[in-house]
């Protein structure tokens, strides 16, 4: 429901609002030698935080609507997004635990390549054809953009490697 | 002085590379004002770590023509796909798309071309004429000063912004404390890192546009079962030259929008306002009112022109004070500092070829702009009949890429990812995105600008109020802040209903 999602929106910037005044409180929130010390500002900015997201949490309290905040229908494209956005973003850099690789790092080409076919096959339900040549030509496009016109360079893994990049 | 100035300008603007770039600019700035999820804000976020290597005038004339051509990109999603591309965009909604489904779209988007044409260049001409002797003003200008415009720069998100006024507040410090995070460079004390190496270097104001508005905007529109069904362009020089024949009659339209537009652009959050008051102007003053959301052409002209007006208006504050009135001026603002420019009134005394070619280019772009588009619009529109399964992926992939180059490290495109579901969170709430980045951008002058002011008063806040300029700017803050309560109270005081409110900013 809105209301919750409302609620617990307000908590959790609340909670930010606390951790900013403690942070602040520890660096000195009042006058140094020579000015507002470090705290000064964010431990305002921390106090406002407080007051207004307890006003807000008020207010979704009191006004609420028994709106959902997001239908199953709604929930199901949006989590098919994330999912494998986040696959993919681990992929490019990897995961390692205590120097023990958990996620191989493929570089951001080859797990763009890999984003875009699963993705085309999970949800578009492409043609294995169409899917191979859009996930080969859009990682080389931009490889040859970034890589080599405007010399902006990407995590690179293996295959690059071998291809001598 | 003033047209010395401007043809110094014009020389820089019309060199051949700087003419290339504009059009560059255009194509990929009208390409991303028709793809969902991808708005003038985070394709100049995007193309910002492309531009570091380059001269700073030809930098800031790829990322202005850029905007323009994402400005014109909305037009076309608006009327041939009811898809507003920008929030200003949604009441040329209202006519256009009833008038491409009458057949008439070539006639809709010339008119909106147009307009938009009118409005930028009403707005650029304004601006050639009143930034110098702004920046002059500013010159004047100390912390205090400074710092009483900022105050004035959110709060009137605050008053004006529309929306639920507590949670623009929310945005705004939010975007303020993700600033303060990492080095205080003025005591070399670390804020808010808790001992995570990671947070030192703090959140890039790019990585959150780029995930706000990139990735936030594509979770919102997937969840919409985005389907386009589009309307027939019937583009041709036939219809144009017919509709160029027609607009003449809309001259009051064009002048009374193009003035709304210009005095609410250069207010932070002034384009969506703009463009629906605009609209009902144009209803209210028309013979024929009850044409509008039918598809009348006025409907479009009216919330085009301002529009436009308004958009370039917002880069008045930003080259005279340093101050963006848009997240697409915030984001360029910070590719100056990248750059190596100074922000402010200075840059008209110390790098007059830098802002001069950027004014003389603002006319150029959106000459070249408008001819672009009238002649593209098939091409762009065919950008829309990509699968959604092909363009989801390829704007996120864009978006990483744009995240990572920024410093090229992995933590910033994660941040991308987590301020992506923030985004769509946040917007689903009605907590307006647009303060946040621009807090986030103007967090670390802001703090300084206040810093001075307190150590000039000795710690007293009394040095708002002392200094005349200082003073009047606070006050109207301080009224802008407080017409959120005012407003409620004044209209039941004169037996008015309450106000539904304008739409909230993106």
């Amino acid at each position: 429901m809105t209301r919750t999602a409302d609620l617990i929106t307000a908590a959790v910037l609340f909670a930010i609002g606390v951790v900013v005044v403690a942070d602040s409180l520890r660096l000195g929130a009042g006058w140094g030698t020579d000015g507002p010390k470090s705290g000064f500002f964010p431990f305002w900015l921390g106090v406002l935080l407080l007051v207004v997201t307890a006003a807000i949490a008020v207010q979704a309290w009191r006004r609420g609507t028994g709106k959902q905040f997001v239908t199953r229908a709604q929930l199901v494209p949006v989590g098919k997004v994330i999912a494998p956005m986040v696959v993919f973003v681990l992929l490019t850099g990897g995961v390692k635990l205590a120097d023990v690789s958990l996620v191989p790092a493929t570089g951001l080409y080859v797990a763009a390549a890999l984003y875009l076919a699963f993705y085309m096959r999970w949800v578009g339900h492409h043609s294995w054809l169409t899917i191979v040549l859009v996930a080969v030509a859009i990682p080389v496009v931009t490889f040859v953009v970034f890589e080599i016109w405007f010399l902006v360079p990407m995590p690179k893994g293996p295959l690059e490697a071998s291809l001598g990049f | 002085m003033g047209i010395e100035n401007l043809l110094l300008g014009f020389q820089i603007a019309i060199t051949p590379f700087n003419i290339f770039m504009a059009v560059v600019g255009i194509t990929l700035g009208t390409i991303i004002g028709v793809l969902p999820g991808l708005g003038g804000a985070n394709g100049v976020a995007i193309l910002l770590p492309l531009t570091f290597t380059m001269p700073p005038t030809s930098a800031i004339i790829l990322l202005t023509s850029l905007y323009w051509g994402a400005l014109f990109g909305g037009a076309i999603t608006s009327v041939l796909f009811n898809i507003p591309g920008e929030p200003w965009s949604v009441a040329t909604t209202f006519d256009g798309y009833p008038l491409a489904r009458q057949g008439k779209g070539g006639q809709a988007l010339t008119a909106a071309f147009t307009s938009s044409f009118v409005g930028a260049f009403f707005s650029i001409v304004l601006i050639t004429l009143f930034a110098p002797l702004l920046a002059e003003i500013a010159l004047r200008f100390g912390p205090p000063e400074f710092f009483a415009i900022q105050l004035l720069t959110f709060s009137s998100f605050v008053g004006l912004g529309g929306g639920n006024p507590l949670k623009s507040v929310v945005s705004i410090l939010l975007g303020f404390i993700l600033g303060a995070v990492g080095l205080d460079i003025v005591t070399g004390q670390l804020r808010m890192t808790f001992g995570v190496t990671d947070l030192m270097k703090g959140f890039d104001f790019i990585v959150a546009v780029i995930g706000l508005f990139g990735i936030g905007e594509i979770l919102l529109s997937v969840e919409e079962g985005l389907t386009f069904r589009g309307a027939a362009t019937g583009m041709n020089l036939t219809v144009v030259l017919q509709t160029w024949k027609i607009l003449p009659r809309y001259a009051r339209t064009f002048v009374r929008a193009a003035f709304i537009g210009f005095w609410m652009g250069f207010k932070p959050g002034g384009a969506t306002p703009a463009s629906f008051m605009s609209y009902a102007f144009a209803k209210r003053f028309s013979r024929h009112p009850e044409r509008f959301g039918k598809g009348e052409l006025e409907g479009v002209v009216a919330p085009e022109t301002a529009a436009h007006a308004a958009g370039v208006a917002a880069m008045l504050p930003m080259i005279t004070l340093g101050i963006p009135g848009s997240p697409t001026a915030a984001v360029m603002l910070g590719g100056l500092i990248i750059w190596g420019l100074q922000p402010g009134p200075l840059l008209f005394t110390e790098k007059p070829d830098f802002v001069w070619g950027l004014i003389a280019s603002m006319y150029t772009g959106n000459i070249i702009g408008v001819l672009m588009v009238l002649a593209g619009v098939p091409l762009f529109a065919a950008i829309l009949k990509i699968p959604f399964a092909i363009l989801t992926p390829l704007i996120v992939v864009v978006c990483a890429i744009g995240a990572y180059a920024v410093h090229s490290s992995m933590i910033d495109v994660w941040y991308m990812v987590i301020f992506g579901v923030v985004g769509y969170v946040f917007k689903k709430l009605d907590y307006p995105l647009a303060p946040l980045v621009l807090a986030l951008v103007l967090g670390d002058l802001a703090e300084n600008a206040l810093r001075q002011s307190l150590i000039m008063s000795q710690g007293s806040l009394g040095v708002f109020f002392t200094r005349p300029i200082a003073c009047a700017i606070t006050v109207v803050a301080l009224f802008f802040l407080g017409m959120p309560i005012i407003t409620p109270w004044w209209r039941r005081l004169r037996g008015l209903p309450p106000a539904s409110g304008a739409p909230a900013e993106a």
